[in-house]
């Protein structure tokens, strides 16, 4: 049976790593994500699972797609100044089509900046962080129960999509405790990635037909096979001519959106003929969800869209939500409204669109929002 | 006595292979595939782990599973992959520009931690791959793309800082003596803990023109006479400041591994919970 915890986010995130099959987590201790790597070093040893401290972000990166090609299910947590340095060995979990969740307990910046401190200013790096065409999934809890739930379908969508899932939470989400039933085991679904099942000697580890995502075979099984860093055929093997790069870049992209129903979600609240639509993500939900339960008691029609996927991004979401809206908000905790500008895009007119931005370093207040609906 | 030609390990569709002539990548392909064959390793349970540059190219030469990664981190992948299944044999694959230059730290780390990995490590003084620059491993005053008017730097030990990082076991052959070079690698391969075999080799298209080695028999004759035992080293006056470096093997240890000591703590969970 299972009983309702005070349970902090970070812990929410670690539990759920473990629940949906996380045997290895390497890392390297950064605030506001240190308590996640606190409890997989006294956690791992007693699942059959290694934590394994490295020298820096790098490695912890290295160390976990390593880890996956050897078939664990592998993670990694970490913060701003860390989540930069993943960001080349990231890149490589990308071409390798490498199951993999990151962790990145968004703090405020530039640089070291308030390194205690909540924002949602890492939300275009999630996206664009790495070079090359890249295609990623980004989830952002606002709850303690979101962090476990989300962490769980993270894992998910990493082992299905063999695709590179962050979870970036802010320093608020991360730290904040509430009550939370931690779920029994079979409660939530969990996924496996596909492993190869034929003649060992024709096994190629990619398949570049649109939306297709070869099984993954573990090193040490009978699937002898090769993975690399530089463009590559199917059989893992350089290969460059313009023809297989041009594939081969357009599936790691096709296999998310042909799925899009599966990756992306959100929540609405009261969106259903809303006059007046909030999207918020993250902590920052909470305040919406406030600003907009006071706006109805006054009689406007505001309704909340809360992306819990920020990428891809949820462009059918949105337009449904805001079908009836003559006013979208978007209030975030970064300058330059980085999901103000995507919702845009998505709506076509920009002078529908008002992003309500802080980036003090401390959470977003109802009042704020409030004030954008009047 | 059966002679190895580790051809069962080398993955001869994929040669002739894309390094210039005279350089030793070739020959030290060969000493690993007859280290492997040598310890009758199962393909399937081994895997090459590569960084980037000429010799982070080697991979792609093996019958064994591959993991060619970023610049300077192929240590730091390898333990990942090792950490999660300790059953495999894993062997990094590094230049000096990767082993001792961009990762450093790397390696100094997974020698502190004597990760179960064989780093087998090419050291031909110069990024080959982008033009003959200096590496942390160009000597003092040579010459190379990016040190025209002789190198202002000094170069490191590789051997040396592996030693003192805590690596169970260290050597330094050159590529003009394959055979032996073979025999170091299989020690590594065969002693638990991290192990690093550099390898001296000839860059004869970048380095060797640049210093007054304008053929590759220049470089091989260089390696082979510059290259001496621990005891004759020590006999030769002035040695280092010659140009003349140590070859053979200068540690072998058994302390326990990352993933022994992994299990021993392990264990005093347990009995911690059995009591």
């Amino acid at each position: 049976m299972s009983t309702t915890k005070l349970i902090q986010g970070n812990a929410a995130i670690a539990q759920a790593a473990f629940y949906a099959g996380a045997r290895f987590y390497a890392g390297y201790p950064i605030t506001p994500s240190s308590e996640i790597a606190q409890i997989c070093a006294s956690e791992m040893p007693k699942i059959g699972g290694v934590y394994m401290q490295m020298e820096d972000e790098l490695a912890s990166m290295g160390a976990i797609i390593g880890a996956s090609l050897s078939g664990a299910k592998a993670f990694t947590a970490t913060s701003g100044p860390g989540f930069s340095l993943m960001q080349e060995n990231l890149g490589m979990g990308t071409m390798g089509e490498v199951p993999l969740v990151v962790v990145n307990v968004q703090r405020s910046g530039p640089s070291t900046g308030l390194a205690t401190r909540p924002a949602q200013s890492d939300v275009m790096q999630l996206r664009w962080g790495r070079h090359g065409d890249q295609s990623v999934v980004a989830l952002i809890p606002a709850t303690v129960a979101e962090c476990f739930e989300l962490t769980v379908k993270a894992f998910n969508i990493a082992e299905r999509y063999r695709t590179q899932v962050v979870i970036a939470p802010d320093e608020v989400v991360g730290h904040m405790r509430e009550s939370y039933s931690i779920p029994e085991p079979g409660e939530l679904e969990v996924i496996d990635r596909a492993k190869p099942t034929g003649d060992p000697k024709t096994y190629k580890p990619f398949d570049f037909t649109p939306g297709a995502v070869a099984p993954l075979a573990a090193y040490g099984s009978d699937y002898i096979f090769h993975v690399t860093s530089s463009m590559h055929g199917e059989d893992g093997f350089s290969c460059n001519t313009p023809e297989n790069a041009a594939n081969r870049v357009a599936q790691l992209h096709t296999k998310l959106e042909d799925n899009l129903d599966d990756v992306i979600m959100v929540k609405e609240f009261d969106t259903d003929g809303c006059e007046m639509l909030i999207v918020a993500y993250g902590v920052v939900t909470r305040a919406a969800r406030t600003a907009a339960v006071k706006a109805r008691e006054k009689g406007l029609k505001v309704g909340v869209l809360q992306l819990q996927t920020v990428w891809p991004f949820p462009e059918k979401a949105i337009v449904k939500a805001a079908a009836n809206a003559s006013r979208i908000i978007v209030p975030e905790m970064n300058y330059a409204g980085q999901i103000a500008g995507e919702v845009c895009k998505v709506v076509g007119d920009p002078s529908m669109v008002r992003p309500v931005n802080s980036y003090n370093g401390t959470i977003m207040f109802p009042d704020a929002i409030e004030k954008a609906l009047h | 006595m059966k002679y190895a030609t580790g051809m069962n390990y080398i993955r001869t569709e994929a040669l002739p292979h894309m390094w210039c002539p005279g350089c030793g990548n070739g020959i030290t392909v060969k000493a690993i595939a007859c280290a492997l064959e040598n310890l009758e390793l199962d393909p399937r349970k081994v895997v090459m782990v590569s960084g980037i540059g000429c010799w982070g190219k080697a991979d792609d030469y093996f019958t064994c599973n591959a993991l060619h990664t970023t610049h300077g981190r192929a240590l730091a992948y390898a333990s990942g992959v090792k950490s999660a299944n300790p059953e495999l044999t894993v062997v990094v694959l590094m230049g000096d520009g990767d082993g001792t230059t961009i990762g450093g730290n790397h390696l100094l780390h997974a020698a502190r931690r004597n990760m179960d990995l064989t780093a087998v490590l090419v050291n031909n003084y110069n990024y080959g791959m982008t033009g003959g620059q200096a590496s942390a491993t160009t000597p003092h005053d040579a010459f190379t793309s990016t040190s025209v008017l002789g190198n202002p730097e000094r170069s490191v030990d590789i051997c040396d800082l592996a030693t003192v990082a805590g690596a169970n076991y260290v050597a330094r052959e050159t590529v003009t003596q394959g055979t032996r070079l073979s025999k170091r690698i299989q020690e590594g391969i065969s002693n638990k803990g991290f192990s690093i075999i550099e390898v001296a080799s000839p860059c004869t298209t970048l380095f060797g023109p640049r210093n007054k080695m304008r053929q590759p028999v220049d470089m091989f004759r260089w390696l082979k006479e510059k290259g001496v035992s621990e005891t004759k080293f020590k006999k030769i006056e002035n040695a280092a400041e010659q140009g003349y470096f140590k070859v053979g093997k200068f540690v072998e240890h058994d302390d326990p591994d990352f993933n022994t000591s992994y299990e021993t703590m392990r264990s005093r969970l347990n009995q911690k919970e059995g009591k």
